[in-house]
């Protein structure tokens, strides 16, 4: 067990959870805002038996055997594509990835005729990612089957927020159930305009972290302390205490005009070395949702850091927790026991 | 074709001044000719029968993106002022011309030439041939003019001519593609937002040339405490500065925003509950002269988007006289100052001899019954679109006849 491990709440440690459907009524998952505390940790432990199926040789279960998904990316994405592509085909359901530089959109179809297009072939499940805020919860109002928010613009990117705690709690060698009652946990990079930082804030609170976020003032939302953080524009006060460093890239994309006066002067102020990464707590563990800016918000020695690197075990974890999200989410329709179909409006 | 002569009777007038008289209005000649006594009817007047009912000017509506004609007379609306905003922008005469001949004869258009080529921000546009044309005003649309030095030229020039400019208060440097104003609300839900501040920034600016130049600015939506407070004291040195704001403003802060709700995304946007309050407060004390409805029709195609992707803008004109009178039966204002806001004020701001039932002026008149309750559908509005964030609100207020220049619109 790690050293300085937070104490997991001792309710969480029970894993009872309200009788069948009850346990995650969603029909979508489109935010971590939208979940209860149990019903995040209900996904966690979903997703611990898929990790140990990952790490076989056969790695098939056939749940959703028969079942279509469709990967409806609006955005571009190598690893989160890649990684629900693997979660659907190791579910053993028949997976479609629609990339929108060779769809429709680009002809000028609104998102609203390709989401009922997409709802026309009679997908099992849609898994999206979009580029404007808001766009994953549009398409979920419009069509029948489960929706996953694969990163909608700035607002969230749920799946991530959840391998990034289950990375941390098996790192922590907490067990199944366990909550993250106390940890510290400090964000720092583009908040602004990180949907990343949006989730996880979410999710490590709703566990019981205390989380901090430092950036430079223009890359910090206003007002973000009421989502619960402290704020920090001084990196090496951030990191005092730290027990996780969760570090962001810049998303040049996102900006218009300038944020910072040159990736030189942002590693200088906000680039984790191991210098740096000394002013956290002796054991700190770094945390990054990738891509990363090797040279700019993270040093090669620190992201390759056998001991307090967990960037490659958050992308396994990932497969898991998305496999998770899809058997859970994917169950009314498949009629498993006690997961009665969704009355009335979408929750 | 002149209308026949009209008496309206059993009203009760809501003259420029002090409480509603009851007492008779008649018209002659699409004019009001006499009020009170005088207004007895004659051999071969139309006589209406207002049955205690308000009787008010018609409503001018300063600052609308469409001219929709059912809208409006659903509203009370009888004259509207045109943004410039239009595809292509009204830069030129002939557009100009062209839209202010566009609702004749039962609805009059008051063109807002665009100040600058394309409303580009750049270049002046030929404002005083434009005001040839039927150009009430010049408005910069629902831009900002960022080049200081443009905007000191522009309205020295206007000032010369005496066209009212009509400007729009955001620092653009500062809001770029902001769809929110930076806050809990914006922050939480991820979206592109500005601090309110950029307008007060821009208040102060386009105040501080209007002071320099002696020129006539009328800031179309302030609605932050802030550029409240500017424009309170410009309007105390004796700045020629005028104020107006939509009943979105006062009605609405940006928790509306709350599941992306496009019908709420407005330019300006919504504000936080305390920039609300100062709205009404400034409604109440008269640092705002004007609400009007800001009408933006738009279908499906521009609003059923993400929040960012999606257009600005509200179908207004039904709401704006109901949702002002809430402003009465809270009382904030009068009945008399309603309407000074909803017409007396903005026809004076565009130099048109009506918004006022005084001897003389235009018969573009209103019975109203200020408390006559109904709600807003917005799948069964009058607008070309029903893009109104007022959908299932209970309200108050309706038009019971409309007449423009004496005759009655159906």
């Amino acid at each position: 067990m790690h050293p300085s491990n937070p104490t997991p709440s001792p309710d969480s440690l029970t894993r009872r959870y309200p009788a069948g459907g009850l346990a995650f009524p969603h029909r979508d998952l489109t935010g971590i805002g939208q979940l209860a505390r149990h019903e995040i940790l209900y996904l966690l432990d979903e997703a611990e038996p898929w990790v140990e199926l990952n790490r076989q040789s056969q790695k098939r279960a056939d749940l959703l055997s028969g079942l279509t998904i469709i990967n409806a990316f609006f955005e571009n994405s190598t690893r989160t594509l890649l990684s629900f592509e693997i979660a659907g085909k190791r579910l053993g359901a028949d997976v479609v990835n629609m990339h929108a530089a060779t769809s429709s959109v680009k002809k000028g179809e609104t998102l609203i005729d390709t989401a009922m297009t997409l709802n026309a072939m009679r997908a099992d499940a849609i898994v999206i990612r979009h580029a404007s805020s808001g766009a994953v919860r549009l398409i979920a109002e419009k069509v029948d089957c489960p929706v996953l928010n694969a990163g909608d613009g700035q607002h969230e990117h749920p799946t991530q927020a959840l391998l990034d705690a289950l990375t941390i709690r098996h790192a922590m060698g907490l067990p199944p159930g366990s909550d993250l009652n106390g940890l510290r946990v400090t964000i720092c990079g583009d908040i602004l305009h990180s949907r990343v930082a949006r989730s996880n804030i979410l999710s490590l609170t709703a566990l019981g972290a205390e989380v901090s976020v430092c950036a430079p003032p223009a890359l910090m939302p206003a007002e973000i302390e009421v989502m619960g953080v402290k704020v920090f524009h001084d990196f090496d006060a951030a990191l005092k205490g730290a027990q996780v460093v969760m570090m962001l890239r810049l998303q040049m994309e996102r900006m218009q005009g300038q944020f910072i006066p040159s990736p030189r002067e942002y590693r200088h102020l906000y680039g984790l070395s191991l210098e740096r990464l000394a002013r956290a707590e002796p054991d700190a563990l770094v945390m990054h949702p990738g891509p990363m800016n090797r040279g700019v918000e993270i040093d090669s020695q620190v992201a390759d850091h056998v001991e307090r690197s967990l960037i490659t075990r958050q992308v396994e974890r990932g497969v898991a927790i998305r496999m998770a999200c899809l058997e859970v989410l994917t169950r009314r329709a498949r009629q498993v026991p006690g997961w009665a179909p969704l009355g009335g409006d979408r929750a | 074709m002149t209308p026949q002569p009209l008496v309206i009777i059993n009203g009760r007038l809501v003259l420029p001044q002090g409480e509603p008289l009851a007492a008779p209005l008649r018209c002659v000649g699409g004019r009001i000719v006499a009020i009170g006594d005088d207004a007895q009817a004659q051999d071969g007047d139309s006589v209406f029968d207002a049955r205690g009912a308000l009787v008010t000017p018609g409503l001018v509506d300063l600052g609308v993106f469409a001219i929709d004609k059912p809208a409006f007379h659903f509203g009370g609306i009888t004259r509207a002022a045109l943004m410039p905003d239009q595809a292509p922008p009204l830069d030129h005469p002939a557009r100009v011309r062209f839209a202010a001949q566009s609702g004749k004869p039962d609805f009059w258009v008051h063109p807002l030439a665009a100040a600058t080529r394309g409303l580009e921000g750049t270049e002046l546009a030929e404002l005083a041939l434009m005001r040839e044309a039927g150009a009430r005003a010049v408005s910069t649309g629902r831009r900002w003019i960022a080049d200081s030095g443009v905007m000191l030229r522009l309205l020295s020039y206007c000032a010369m001519l005496d066209l009212v400019v009509v400007t729009h208060a955001e620092d653009a440097g500062i809001t770029g593609s902001a769809v929110a104003t930076a806050g809990e609300v914006a922050t939480r839900l991820g979206l592109p937002s500005a601090p309110a501040e950029a307008e007060a920034l821009a208040v102060a600016r386009d105040c501080a040339l209007a002071e320099m130049t002696g020129a006539r600015l009328h800031i179309r939506q302030v609605t932050t405490a802030r550029a409240l407070d500017l424009v309170r004291e410009a309007k105390a040195r004796g700045v020629q500065v005028t104020a107006g704001v939509t009943p979105a403003h006062f009605m609405l802060s940006d928790l509306e925003l709350v599941d992306f709700r496009t019908f709420c995304r407005f330019s300006p946007p919504l504000r936080a509950d305390a920039d609300r309050k100062a709205v009404i407060a400034a409604l109440a004390d008269g640092t705002i002269d004007v609400v009007s409805s800001g009408h933006d029709p738009r279908g499906p195609e521009d609003k059923r988007l993400p929040f960012a992707d999606a257009e600005p803008g509200m179908a207004g004109a039904e709401t704006l006289l109901p949702l002002t009178l809430t402003l009465v039966r809270d009382g904030v204002i009068d009945v008399t100052r309603a309407f000074t806001l909803l017409a007396g004020n903005p026809a004076a701001l565009l130099g048109v001899n009506a918004g006022r039932l005084v001897v003389g002026a235009e018969a573009d008149l209103a019975v109203v019954s200020p408390d006559r309750p109904w709600v807003v559908n917005s799948d069964k509005m009058a607008a070309s679109a029903g893009n109104t964030p007022f959908d299932r609100r209970p309200v108050e207020g309706r038009v019971l006849a409309l007449w423009k220049g004496g005759a009655r619109i159906d």
